[in-house]
C-alpha cells in the first residue's frame, strides 16, 4: 500500500496544526460558527443530532493493521468504543468532542491518516473496488491511480469551494463494485494496445434527483488524465448551479446543458489548456506510486487446500461461510474474505474497538497486512491463503465477525437515519433490523441468493436506496414515518435507478411486505440460478408490486 | 478595510465606481465588466490607471485582449463559499498571462487566502483578518501537490529532483 514520504507526512502534520488553530480561534470566538463551518467540514467534522461527528478518510478503502488498530484506539479513547464504516469506504466517529478533534487528528497523522476533504463542497475521498489488486476479473490494479488522484485533489486551490460535494470512483474490473455510474466522475480503466487509459463517466449521483452518469470520453490516456479532470472540474466550478443546493451537483449541470453541450464545454476547456497549465506528471512519479502497490509475494500453493476442505466437510456453518463470504483471488490457493459487519439485528457498518483489533491482528498474521473497507460497509481481507481459513474463521467467530451474508438479503446498506442524523426524516436502523429478522434463517437467505436491499432515512439517499435491487426510502408524512419501496435499482456495470412501486408502507408492514415479494420471486424464478434482479427484469415489476400490497 | 499585498499592508488608492457613478474625477478607478464593455474606449482613453472588477458569473475571456491596459483586476467574492473566483484567477494568470495586480475583494476570510494565493491573487482586501494572520495563512503549508498559479514546485517534481 502507499506509504507517506517526507512531503506527505509534512502536509498532513501541517493540516493538524492548521485545524488546531482554527478550533482555537473558534473557541475564542474570533472565528464565527458560519465561517468555521466550511473549514471544519473540509476536515470531516459535522455537527450531528447529538454531538460532533468526525469522518476519517480511508483512501480507496485501504488500511494496514497498524492503521486499523489506531482507529480502534480512537474509538476507545475518544468515542464510545465503536466506529461506523461508511458507503464511501471511510469511518465515522459519532461522539468525539470538538476540543479533542485536533488530538485525534494528530493520532491519525502518526499512522499516515487524515480527515482532509471528507466533507464539504470539495473533491472527496476517492473510492474503488474493495478487491483491487486481488480479484481475478480486473484489468489492472486501480489503486495507484486512486492515489495519484488523491494527491492531485488534496488542497487543490481552485476546487475547494465547488457548488457542491464531488465524488470520484475508479474501477478496473468488468464487474463494477465501485458503483462508478452513480458518482460525479466514474473512471473505468481500459487498455488500447499497450496504452492505459480511462473511460470517463460524468454526472451520476443519487440524492433527490438520481442520475446515471453520462459517458463523456471513451478513452483518456493515462498521461492526460489529470489535465482532463481539471477541465471537467473547471467547467463544473464555473457553470454549476449555486442558486439551489439541491440543484448544485454536476449531474444537474450535465442534464440541464445536455450531454452534447457538456461534452463540448469540457473538450473546449481541455483544448484551451496551455503548456504551462499541463500537469505533466513525470513517468518516474507514476512509477514510484505504482511500486507501492506491487502485489504481495504469495508463496505458490495448490488450488485446493486440504485443511480448508477438511473443515468444510465437518463444520457446516464454516462451509456456508466459505460458500458466501469468499471471493476468487487471482493467485491459486488464495482467496479474498469479506468480514461482514451486518450481523442480524446489528448496526450496519459498525465495529467495536475490540473487533477492529481482531481484524488488525488477522491482517497482520494471515493477510499480508492489507484490509479494505467495502462500499457495502463491510471489511475485506483481500489476500488470505486457503490453508489459513480455519484459523481466521475461528478468530472471526470469537469476535462475532463471522456472519455469512456477503451480498445476501441481510447484507443491507443502511444509513444512520433519524437515530443519529440531522437530515433524516425517518428511522432506518430499526426498519433494517426488522427486515433482517424476517430473513435471518441462513438457509432461507442462501436460497434467495444475491439480493441487495438498501435503506435511506431521507431523500438524500446516503443508504443508496435508488440502486438497491429493493430500495427502501423513509419519508415523513404529517409526523408519521412511511417507507417507499423501489424495485430494480443496481449499482454495478448494469447500473439502474429503481422504480417506486407505489404508496409508502408503515414501518411495521415493511418486513412482511418484503417477505411476500421475495417469496413471489422464489416461486417465479426460472431456476435457482436466476437472481431476483434478473427475474424482475424478465417478468416486469407487476407481480412483485402485487405481492408488496397483497395484505391490504 | 485593510488591504494586504505581498506581505505588507498598503493604502488603497483605488476606488470602485458603481455602474451609475460619475467617471469624471481623476484617480485610479475600477468598474464592472459590463461598464468596461460599454464604455471601454472612454475608460482606456483616461490618463489614470484603470481596473475592472469581476463578479462570479463574469467571463474573464472578455478581458483577454485588454490585459496589458489594466493595472488592477478585482475579483469579487460576495459569499466566500462561491468559488468561481478561483477559476477566474487561474484563467487570468495562467492562460491569459495577466501580470498586474489581482485583488480579492468582498467576503475574504483568513482561511481562504492560502487557496487564493495559489490561484494567482497577490492582494487581499479583508475586514476579517489582520496582516499577521494573512501572512500566517500564506505559510501554512510548506508543500503543494499540484501546480497552480505562482511558482511553487509541486511535490511530484520535488520528489524527482536530484
Amino acid at each position: 500500500m502507499y506509504r507517506y514520504d517526507e512531503f506527505d507526512a509534512r502536509i498532513v502534520s501541517e493540516r493538524v496544526s492548521q485545524f488546531r488553530g482554527q478550533v482555537k480561534r473558534r473557541m475564542a470566538g474570533t472565528l464565527l460558527e458560519d465561517e468555521f463551518k466550511p473549514l471544519r467540514l473540509q476536515n470531516g467534522v459535522y455537527l450531528q443530532l447529538h454531538a460532533y461527528m468526525l469522518r476519517v478518510a480511508i483512501p480507496y478503502g485501504q488500511l494496514s493493521g497498524r492503521q486499523l488498530r489506531q482507529l480502534a484506539i480512537v474509538a476507545r479513547d475518544y468515542d464510545r468504543n465503536y466506529g461506523h464504516f461508511t458507503t464511501r469506504q471511510n469511518i465515522q466517529f459519532n461522539w468525539v468532542a470538538l476540543k479533542d478533534i485536533p488530538d485525534v487528528l494528530a493520532k491519525l497523522a502518526e499512522v499516515e491518516m487524515h480527515a482532509i476533504q471528507t466533507s464539504g463542497n470539495c473533491i472527496r475521498n476517492v473510492t474503488s473496488d474493495h478487491y483491487a489488486g486481488a480479484t481475478k476479473d480486473e484489468l489492472m490494479d486501480p489503486r495507484p491511480w486512486c492515489e495519484i488522484i488523491r494527491q492531485w485533489s488534496t488542497f487543490h486551490p481552485e476546487f475547494a469551494f465547488l457548488p457542491r460535494k464531488f465524488k470520484i470512483a475508479v474501477t478496473a474490473a468488468e464487474h463494477d463494485r465501485a458503483a462508478i455510474r452513480v458518482h460525479d466522475i466514474g473512471l473505468h480503466i481500459r487498455k488500447r494496445g499497450d496504452v492505459v487509459g480511462f473511460e470517463v463517466h460524468v454526472g451520476g449521483g443519487q440524492g433527490r434527483t438520481p442520475h446515471l452518469a453520462t459517458l463523456v470520453n471513451e478513452f483518456v490516456p493515462e498521461a492526460q488524465l489529470l489535465d482532463y479532470l481539471e477541465a471537467i472540474m473547471r467547467v463544473y466550478n464555473r457553470f454549476g448551479r449555486r442558486d439551489n443546493k439541491y440543484k448544485a451537483r454536476i449531474k444537474i449541470l450535465v442534464s440541464e446543458l445536455g450531454e452534447a453541450e457538456f461534452r463540448r464545454l469540457v473538450e473546449e476547456e481541455y483544448a484551451a489548456q496551455r503548456e504551462n497549465e499541463k500537469i505533466d506528471l513525470p513517468q518516474a512519479e507514476i512509477d514510484r506510486i505504482h511500486a507501492y502497490f506491487a502485489p504481495p509475494e504469495l508463496a505458490a500453493k495448490p488450488d485446493k487446500s486440504s485443511a480448508f476442505e477438511a473443515l468444510k466437510a465437518e463444520d457446516t456453518e464454516f462451509a456456508r461461510w466459505a460458500r458466501i463470504n469468499l471471493h476468487p483471488h487471482k493467485t491459486p490457493g488464495y482467496t479474498s474474505i469479506t468480514v461482514s459487519l451486518k450481523p442480524i439485528g446489528g448496526l450496519a457498518g459498525d465495529a467495536t474497538d475490540a473487533q477492529m483489533m481482531t481484524v488488525a491482528h488477522l491482517a497482520e498474521t494471515y493477510a499480508y497486512d492489507d484490509i479494505r473497507v467495502s462500499h457495502a460497509q463491510n471489511l475485506v481481507l483481500p489476500h488470505v491463503a486457503l490453508d489459513d481459513l480455519p484459523d481466521v474463521y475461528r478468530e472471526l467467530k470469537a469476535a462475532g465477525l463471522h456472519t455469512a451474508n456477503e451480498s445476501l438479503i441481510t447484507d443491507m446498506i443502511v444509513c444512520p437515519g433519524l437515530d443519529y442524523c440531522n437530515l433524516a426524516n425517518a428511522r432506518s436502523i430499526p426498519v433494517g433490523q426488522a427486515v433482517q429478522e424476517v430473513f435471518a434463517d441462513p438457509d432461507y437467505q442462501e436460497d434467495i441468493g444475491r439480493l441487495h436491499i438498501n435503506i435511506s432515512g431521507c431523500i438524500n439517499a446516503c443508504g443508496h436506496h435508488h440502486v438497491g435491487h429493493i430500495g427502501i426510502l423513509g419519508v415523513d408524512k404529517k409526523g408519521e414515518e412511511f417507507y417507499q419501496i423501489t424495485f430494480g435499482g443496481r449499482a454495478d456495470e448494469k447500473a439502474a435507478i429503481g422504480d417506486i412501486a407505489g404508496p409508502g408502507l408503515k414501518a411495521d408492514d415493511v418486513p412482511g411486505a418484503l417477505k411476500r415479494v421475495v417469496d413471489t420471486y422464489r416461486e417465479l424464478r426460472a431456476d435457482k440460478g436466476e437472481l431476483f434482479i434478473e427475474t424482475l427484469a424478465r417478468l416486469g415489476h407487476d407481480p412483485f408490486k402485487e405481492a408488496l400490497y397483497a395484505a391490504g | 478595510m485593510p488591504l494586504v499585498k505581498n506581505g505588507t499592508e498598503i493604502d488603497n488608492i483605488w476606488a470602485f465606481v458603481p455602474d451609475e457613478g460619475d467617471l469624471s474625477p481623476g484617480g485610479c478607478i475600477t468598474v464592472s465588466l459590463g461598464r468596461f464593455r460599454s464604455e471601454r474606449d472612454i475608460l482606456l482613453a483616461r490618463n489614470t490607471d484603470i481596473g475592472v472588477r469581476l463578479e462570479p458569473g463574469d467571463d474573464p475571456h472578455e478581458l483577454e485582449e485588454y490585459l496589458d491596459r489594466l493595472q488592477l483586476i478585482e475579483i469579487s467574492f460576495p459569499k466566500y463559499t462561491d468559488g468561481r473566483g478561483y477559476s477566474q484567477a487561474q484563467l487570468l494568470r495562467r492562460r491569459f498571462g495577466y501580470t498586474g495586480e489581482l485583488r480579492a475583494v468582498g467576503h475574504v476570510l483568513r482561511d481562504q487566502i492560502f487557496y487564493m494565493n495559489r490561484s494567482g491573487f497577490d492582494a487581499y482586501e479583508t475586514a476579517r483578518a489582520d496582516l499577521h494572520e494573512v501572512v500566517n495563512a500564506l505559510e501554512e503549508y510548506s508543500d503543494v501537490y499540484q501546480p497552480a498559479a505562482g511558482d511553487r514546485t509541486p511535490v511530484y517534481r520535488k520528489r524527482h529532483e536530484s
